[in-house]
């Protein structure tokens, strides 16, 4: 009975996933159809007259805008813990006067709307003469996350064992030292999880690269999309071979650290 | 993580025992305790002038901009004439006004109302483990990991009107192909229908841990006293969530009211404004025209922060309400 029940409920999640992944595997089907196939009011539900057309027009066009991303995206994870790092750990631990004061902010700020900061980064990056600037676009891309990871690490830091810190100090190590080789350490996992999620917002973001970036000489592969969507010649083809290529960060996070994925999702909302 | 805790104390306490002489450690221990908010400042503070730099000042900068006349010119010079509340009043009267609130709000309600039910449906699906359940949840999770630019152009094609596999579909059943992303009353809808497909699965992942918290002995009590399976949902497991519930819709409506990546890249707020939002017009009148209109657009954003605020305060105290119980 509990076998067969079991076994209904399967076939039943894999309907439902199946139906929930649908968007994702038109993404993949469309990427591979050519051209001259789509323009048919009953599209192929298989990519029957496959192509890598698609994948091969996008990697000659849009190779810069990937790295552009990279890089991006790479150097929004060093700020981001860079900052966050040492204020999670005086928040978790350390809790110093004023502090409640400051992760109270910190939860307001990652609600303030994407549109209000990009108006201001415009105003203030066009004072200072530094619009379509990647390191800008860097800077602006960081407030994605760094609430949310100063909020992470306040978290996990404030469930390390105050005995591990102190051994430490009556070790002799100060409190730099003690931060950077007790501290850290431990703190593998909420590193890992904070990085990730940075990587992927910054990698995804697509309003400050269209305000901040969009005349500079080094652009995002969002961008990169967006410029194909605008284009009138609708190449879909190449549309969604790019869409797939800028799927694989997430896919990657997913098959390679699942479990922090559900952890990131859920601190901050209901964890402490 | 728990195991290097365990491991990494006891060597260096082995090594904390090696130090023979016990007043130099009390001395130091002393001196730790008087420089401690200092030393917990002196980590704080890079991220306090992160707030300062990266987020009031840009906010103040919005703020100047909707309370002053700028031009294009003045807005490089920096020398434009403060008008007060001038552009608040000429967003308010402005006829697109009315029309985007009501389609922030209605986009707000109606995508909340589904990607809720949606995914507390399938939350409560999930909860007992079954074959497969773990990758089959982890699968859930891709329309939220995808960037938006991916899932708003992949529904952009579903729901294109003549080539798009929505209205193939929908042909099967006989039903003629719907213009969703061009006609006036199907816009708004289909911006809609694809942020609802983002939003199912925070809303799943939310309410699923909320649910593995809650013990299992007293589902197995409302067994004893007889309680059917939709009983014990609404006597036992509504009752216990409320305060996951709460977050979830409230942090649900903070996020949704911002919502500017899906309906800019599949709609762009038209046609005709028809699925405009306080996010796309005001990304409409500071961008999105040939000659900007940085004052009214940074106007109609501060109009949102405030709409956000109100849902925030709420979560906040409710929030503070469940730390302390």
């Amino acid at each position: 009975m509990t076998q067969h029940r079991s076994w209904y409920k399967t076939v039943l999640g894999v309907f439902f996933t199946a139906l929930m992944l649908f968007p994702v595997y038109w993404m993949v089907n469309v990427s591979f159809t050519p051209n001259d196939q789509l323009a048919k009011a009953n599209p192929d539900w298989f990519p029957i007259h496959g192509t890598v057309s698609g994948y091969v027009t996008v990697l000659h066009q849009q190779g810069p805008y990937i790295l552009t991303s990279l890089f991006v995206g790479i150097c929004t994870v060093i700020v981001t813990l860079v900052v966050a790092a040492p204020a999670g750990y005086a928040l978790g631990k350390l809790q110093p006067p004023g502090g409640g004061l400051v992760g109270f902010l910190l939860l307001v700020a990652q609600m303030i709307p994407g549109i209000i900061m990009a108006i201001g980064f415009y105003a203030i990056f066009t004072s200072l003469n530094i619009l379509n600037n990647v390191f800008a676009l860097v800077l602006a891309d960081s407030t994605l996350s760094v609430p949310f990871a100063v909020l992470i690490f306040a978290a996990f830091m404030s469930g390390i064992p105050r005995e591990l810190l102190q051994a430490s100090e009556i070790d002799g190590a100060g409190s730099f030292r003690t931060f950077w080789s007790v501290v850290l350490p431990v703190s593998r996992n909420s590193i890992v999880t904070v990085a990730l999620f940075t990587f992927l917002w910054s990698w995804s973001d697509f309003i400050f690269a269209n305000t901040l970036d969009a005349g500079g000489d080094h652009l995002p592969i969002t961008l990169g999309i967006y410029h194909y969507i605008g284009d009138n010649q609708l190449q879909w083809t190449s549309i969604m071979a790019t869409a797939v290529i800028a799927s694989i960060p997430a896919t990657i996070l997913l098959i390679v650290a699942q479990r922090y994925v559900a952890a990131g999702v859920t601190a901050g909302a209901i964890k402490d | 993580m728990v195991t290097k805790e365990k491991n990494t104390p006891m060597s260096l306490r082995r090594g904390g025992a090696a130090v023979p002489a016990v007043p130099p450690r009390l001395r130091r221990l002393r001196r730790l305790r008087h420089s401690r908010r200092l030393i917990a400042w002196t980590f704080l503070a890079p991220a306090v002038i992160y707030l300062v730099v990266f987020f009031a000042y840009p906010m103040y900068r919005n703020l100047d901009l909707s309370l002053r006349n700028y031009t294009v010119e003045a807005f490089v010079q920096g020398n434009a004439a403060f008008t007060g509340w001038a552009n608040y009043s000429a967003v308010i009267h402005n006829p697109t006004f009315v029309p985007a609130l009501y389609h922030t709000l209605i986009f707000t309600v109606v995508s909340i109302a589904f990607q809720f039910t949606i995914g507390f449906g399938l939350a409560v699906f999930f909860a007992k483990n079954f074959r497969l359940s773990r990758v089959l949840r982890a699968l859930f999770l891709v329309p939220w990991l995808l960037p938006l630019i991916v899932s708003a152009s992949t529904w952009s094609w579903m729901l294109n009107t003549n080539f798009g596999v929505v209205n193939s579909a929908l042909g099967w059943f006989g039903i003629n192909p719907v213009d969703w992303l061009t006609a006036p009353v199907w816009a708004l809808v289909s911006v809609i229908i694809a942020n609802i497909w983002i939003g199912i699965p925070f809303n799943l992942v939310l309410l699923y841990s909320g649910l593995q918290s809650i013990p299992q002995d007293i589902y197995e009590a409302a067994m004893l006293d007889g309680a059917g399976g939709t009983q014990r949902f609404w006597r036992v497991t509504v009752p216990l969530l409320k305060p996951v519930i709460g977050i979830t819709l409230l942090l649900g409506f903070i996020y949704t009211l911002r919502v500017f990546d899906i309906i800019w890249i599949m709609t762009k707020g038209g046609p005709d404004n028809t699925s405009t939002t306080f996010s796309t017009w005001s990304y409409q009148l500071s961008f999105g025209n040939l000659v900007p209109q940085f004052g009214p657009g940074a106007a109609v954003a501060n109009l949102l922060i405030v709409l956000t605020l109100i849902f925030a305060f709420i979560y906040l105290a409710v929030r503070r309400r469940l730390d302390t119980a």
